[in-house]
């Protein structure tokens, strides 16, 4: 056998042919890959849109900045900022962390204090530097005018913890979870039954394989699929979107890879029980679009009612996209994985075994 | 050396009904063996017994030592098969599967164009599966059991639902892998096919081994007389009656027929009467055999 002669490796090249066959199939391709990032553009054009309206200042208190303001300097403010008043401070800051204004504004002395949320960065930076340059004329003014006198307004920013997320920063790690979701699935429930309809899993039971090479190959194409769905999602949401990404965010991969392995067991469980491959297609759907809108991949979940959240609980999914959430857009650390990777690591030894009870060779 | 494989009371049942009946032969190495059947005969059910992918009820498979139902590495790298249904990676192409069979036996793309030629796929290597015809999967099927130059081959009905002349090209390839020295086991309904290639051919019917033994010996074994088949306006049928030797003389859309036991008089007398337009000679075929055997029509 020469050195250009030598046979890949069977479990590279099963993987291989499993790959090919995967994204050769259009259809396949289009539901499990393509539908979720229409979503991701649609979500995301339609909220980007609405983020160049104007910030909303909550102004709490006499803030003698605002309030001294000459008529013409006000109205050239309201162009970029739309300023209200409020009584209430903790209210204030609550709306802020809640996402429905988008900073509030205090006087302490002379010291003007910006409280806002880091959901939105873009916001966050047009309400400071409008602020800043408020801060900076009024203190020339009253330095020409008054002669001799020190500056007299200080800008002091503080950042509100905050509990909303802007549209993009929540919809690209929830619809990634989602789009993960269904190729995973998909793949290996058509898989597995085209496989055995066609008559190629028994065809391989009479070649030197191991039955685990089998399954570690669609395990391999899973990954790489997920893998590469992350690429485009973030790609997209960070290029496209503004997608503002924290610190940990690279440990969605973790994240994503153990989804991947629950989600293909739920496949193989759903390929072992189906007949047809439309069979198999139709019950992943079954499983696949309530998982996810009760895993708030569509829509957060703050509004539903307890005992969703509770049912919600029992799904792989919501728990990938609660640990995405945290580590991609949340600015949260390790941490913050760990327990959703245990659970999803549970439910693919759950719902593996039970598909390996139930998976037959034969039609 | 012994027979290549050995098969002992071979039987499997689902539920009451028995479909595979203490079946028993041996094949020896370099045979070109058939197990040939009408549909639902059982013939799948015992090559797949044979191959190791079902468990037989009672009996025994022996393959060179191995029990195939083990299904050992070393036992199944010398062993190609070919399933009833053709069984291919979806999507990739004739190119594609052959590699990917190979990588699976542990062997090179080196043997791969040679092998497209041998079937006669060379101009559809770049083709997807989905893409090929009935007769071009099957080939395709074929050359797939060989990718890995295995030493016995196992196929089933390969040439079903091709046209004769799709059928009769892949003869040549079959015949080709015989020639190269391998056992070949091959199941069919098609009683020509097993006269033409098989050195040996079992008979089975409603899972029962009927018969084995060289198709010339099976037809030999039979009193079946010989006959003679004219062009429709070659004689007319009541002067044909009056020769001696003719036992029944039959007419159709197809021609005139005779049955002889003396084909050697009544050709000399056809001759002599200049009534040899269209003329065809046949002595006996399995399909009489099985008639004999079974005493019902052959239903392929
Ligand atoms: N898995 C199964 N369960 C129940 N009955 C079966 C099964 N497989 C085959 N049979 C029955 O066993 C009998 C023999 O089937 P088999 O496929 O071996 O026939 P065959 O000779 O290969 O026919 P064909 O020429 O149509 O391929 C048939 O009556 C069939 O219905
Ligand atoms: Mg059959």
């Amino acid at each position: 056998m020469t050195e250009t002669d030598r046979a890949p490796r069977p479990l590279r090249a099963l993987t291989i042919a499993m790959f090919k066959g995967f994204v050769r199939d259009r259809m396949t391709l289009f539901w499990a890959v393509v539908f979720p990032l229409m979503f991701l553009v649609l979500f995301g054009g339609i909220f980007t849109d609405q983020g160049a309206s104007r910030a909303e200042v909550l102004v709490v208190g006499d803030v003698a900045l605002i309030d001294d303001l000459p008529d013409e300097a006000r109205e050239g403010i309201e162009e970029a900022l739309e300023i209200t008043r409020s009584d209430d401070l903790d209210d204030a800051v609550e709306r802020v962390r809640k996402g429905d204004a988008d900073a509030v504004l205090t006087q302490d002395g002379d010291e003007v204090v910006v409280q806002y949320s880091q959901a939105d960065q873009v916001t966050a930076a047009q309400v400071q530097g409008t602020l800043r340059a408020i801060v900076q004329e009024t203190n020339t003014a009253v330095y020409q005018g008054q002669t001799g006198e020190a500056p007299r307004f200080a800008l002091s920013t503080e950042q509100v913890e905050d509990d909303s997320l802007k549209a993009i920063q929540y919809v690209t790690p929830s619809l990634l979870g989602w789009a993960v979701a269904m190729s995973a699935t998909f793949g290996a429930a058509v898989n597995l039954v085209v496989w055995r309809k066609n008559g190629l899993l028994r065809r391989l039971r009479l070649a030197p394989i191991r039955t685990s090479s089998v399954v570690l190959a669609r395990v391999g194409v899973s990954l790489v699929v997920a893998l590469i769905q992350a690429a485009i999602f973030i790609g997209l949401g960070v290029f496209a979107f503004g997608l503002q990404l924290s610190g940990w965010w690279f440990l969605a991969v973790p994240l994503l890879l153990a989804g991947t392995l629950s989600f293909l067991s739920i496949g193989m469980l759903a390929g072992s029980v189906s007949k047809t491959d439309e069979g198999a297609v139709g019950l992943a759907n079954f499983v696949v679009l309530p998982m996810a809108f009760l895993s708030g991949s569509f829509f957060p979940l703050d509004g539903a009612p307890g005992w969703l959240q509770a049912v919600s609980q029992a799904l792989p999914l919501r728990h990938l996209n609660d640990g995405m959430l945290d580590v991609m857009v949340r600015g949260e650390g390790p941490g913050a994985i760990v327990l959703p990777i245990l659970i999803l690591l549970g439910f693919t030894v759950v719902l593996a075994a039970i598909a390996a009870r139930l998976f037959r060779w034969d039609a | 050396m012994g027979a290549r494989i050995s098969v002992q009371g071979l039987t499997m049942t689902y539920g009451s009904h028995t479909v595979v009946d203490d079946v028993s032969f041996t094949v020896e190495p370099g045979e070109f063996f058939g197990l040939l059947g009408p549909n639902g005969a059982g013939k799948t059910t015992a090559l797949e017994m044979i191959e190791g992918l079902r468990k037989p009820v009672a009996g025994t498979v022996d393959i060179d030592g191995h029990d195939p139902w083990k299904r050992e590495p070393a036992l199944q790298r010398r062993i190609g098969v070919q399933l009833q249904a053709s069984s291919f990676f979806e999507r990739l192409t004739a190119v594609e599967q052959l590699q990917t069979f190979g990588a699976i036996y542990g062997v090179g793309k080196a043997r791969i164009a040679d092998l497209l030629e041998e079937v006669g796929l060379s101009d559809k290597a770049d083709s997807q599966v989905e893409k090929l015809s009935g007769g071009q999967k099957q080939r395709l099927s074929i050359a797939c059991a060989l990718v890995h130059d295995p030493e016995i081959v196992f196929l089933d009905e390969p040439t079903a639902a091709l046209d004769p002349q799709a059928r009769r090209n892949l003869w040549d390839v079959l015949r080709g892998i015989n020639d190269a020295g391998r056992t070949v086991m091959l199941t069919t309904h098609y009683m020509e096919e097993a006269e033409i290639l098989c050195d040996r051919v079992a008979i089975i019917d409603s899972g029962r081994l009927l018969e084995m033994d060289t198709p010339q010996a099976l037809i030999r074994g039979l009193d079946v007389p010989t006959r003679i088949a004219l062009a429709p306006d070659a004689a007319r049928l009541d002067d044909l009656r009056t020769i001696p030797g003719v036992e029944v003389a039959t007419a159709d859309d197809g021609g005139l027929q005779l049955e002889t036991h003396d084909p050697a008089a009544v050709l000399a007398e056809l001759a002599r009467r200049e009534a040899l337009e269209g003329l065809s000679v046949s002595k006996g075929t399995l399909e009489d055999v099985f008639l004999h055997l079974t005493g019902r029509e052959y239903r392929a």
